[in-house]
């Protein structure tokens, strides 16, 4: 795919605003629909569009493969840590009203922590689903 | 109708084809039907999630699967006729199970009436977001979506330990 222009311009301009559409997503998910799982997948799809147009070790070069895997690993840590974090703090597990004087204000620091946790997850493994095949794929077409 | 009329008929096509390039296609068809279905039943969160997961990433998954695999479906060994006899009697279980079930969009639905009004109350008040989906989802079913994100993670670490290419020293070649 490498050697279509359109595509490469095209694709170029459009990955700037997937991956805005994602935390867009993301962080508006308080007011309207989307939310983490919604917001990394679509962040995930931009940087496989990426890879598919640009080739996979261009894609590997953007978001490599070590930090892909402690995504996946980070996002859940993320989010049994605010549960942790409400322990501390003097609630049950996953209590978000302590995180803040105002309970109200700590709910949303909680959500937004465990939503952050969400999205890191998904689109690590998303990613890192994806590089497998394509490697895989890339491997046997070389062995071929 | 005209929606679940087309879903059907993308299903019997899935069923019928054995290209396995337009199965996965029409896989990704399926799914936007099903998010518009959702989209009319005013789910826009679950429809949103659909449209990304089913109709997005997994065809790409299932594009990357078929570029390892063949093109075409085997022939299968043996008559259909007992698989079919037995998703038809599963089949005619279901709906005779959602005969119980109240009226489409009944208020008095158990469903409308355990936790529901509650959320509906007192979400915006307790938690100070709008989206009452992600009120629910984050704060007050906040273990659920924790392990649901352990499921994604583990389903990563899965296909990690599954495809990874382990390089091991040949005999005789190292320590």
């Amino acid at each position: 795919m490498k050697d279509y222009l359109v595509l490469r311009v095209i694709a170029k301009m459009m990955i700037a605003f997937m991956l805005l559409f994602a935390f867009y997503v993301q962080f508006h998910g308080d007011f309207g629909p989307g939310g983490g799982f919604q917001a990394g997948v679509i962040a995930a799809a931009a940087i496989v569009f990426y890879a598919i147009i640009y080739g996979l070790p261009a894609a590997r070069a953007v978001v490599p493969d070590r930090l892909v895997e402690t995504m996946i690993a980070l996002g859940v840590l993320l989010y049994a840590g605010v549960g942790v974090a409400g322990l501390l703090l003097g609630g049950n597990y996953l209590d978000y009203f302590v995180l803040h004087a105002n309970p109200v204000e700590g709910q949303h620091r909680g959500i937004f922590w465990v939503e952050a946790g969400v999205l890191i997850t998904v689109a690590g493994v998303m990613l890192k689903i994806f590089y497998m095949f394509a490697a895989k794929a890339d491997n046997t077409e070389d062995g071929a | 109708m005209v929606l679940l009329a087309m879903l059907a008929v993308v299903t019997v096509a899935i069923a019928l084809l054995r290209n396995l390039f337009a199965v996965v296609i029409l896989g990704g068809v399926y799914s936007f039907l099903m998010a518009t279905v959702l989209v009319a039943l005013d789910a826009v969160d679950v429809a949103m999630t659909e449209a990304s997961v089913g109709a997005g990433i997994s065809t790409v998954l299932f594009l990357g699967a078929l570029h390892l695999s063949k093109r075409e479906e085997m022939k299968p060994l043996h008559k259909p006729l007992l698989p079919l006899l037995v998703v038809a009697a599963t089949g005619a279980v279901l709906v005779y199970g959602t005969l119980g079930l109240p009226a489409f969009s009944d208020p008095d639905a158990p469903i409308h009436q355990h936790v529901a009004p509650r959320y509906i109350k007192d979400a915006p008040r307790e938690t100070g977001v709008p989206n009452i989906v992600t009120a629910v989802l984050a704060s007050y079913r906040g273990y659920d979506t924790l392990g649901e994100t352990t499921v994604v993670f583990t389903a990563g670490i899965g296909v990690i330990a599954l495809l990874r290419r382990v390089r091991r020293r040949k005999p005789g070649g190292g320590a």
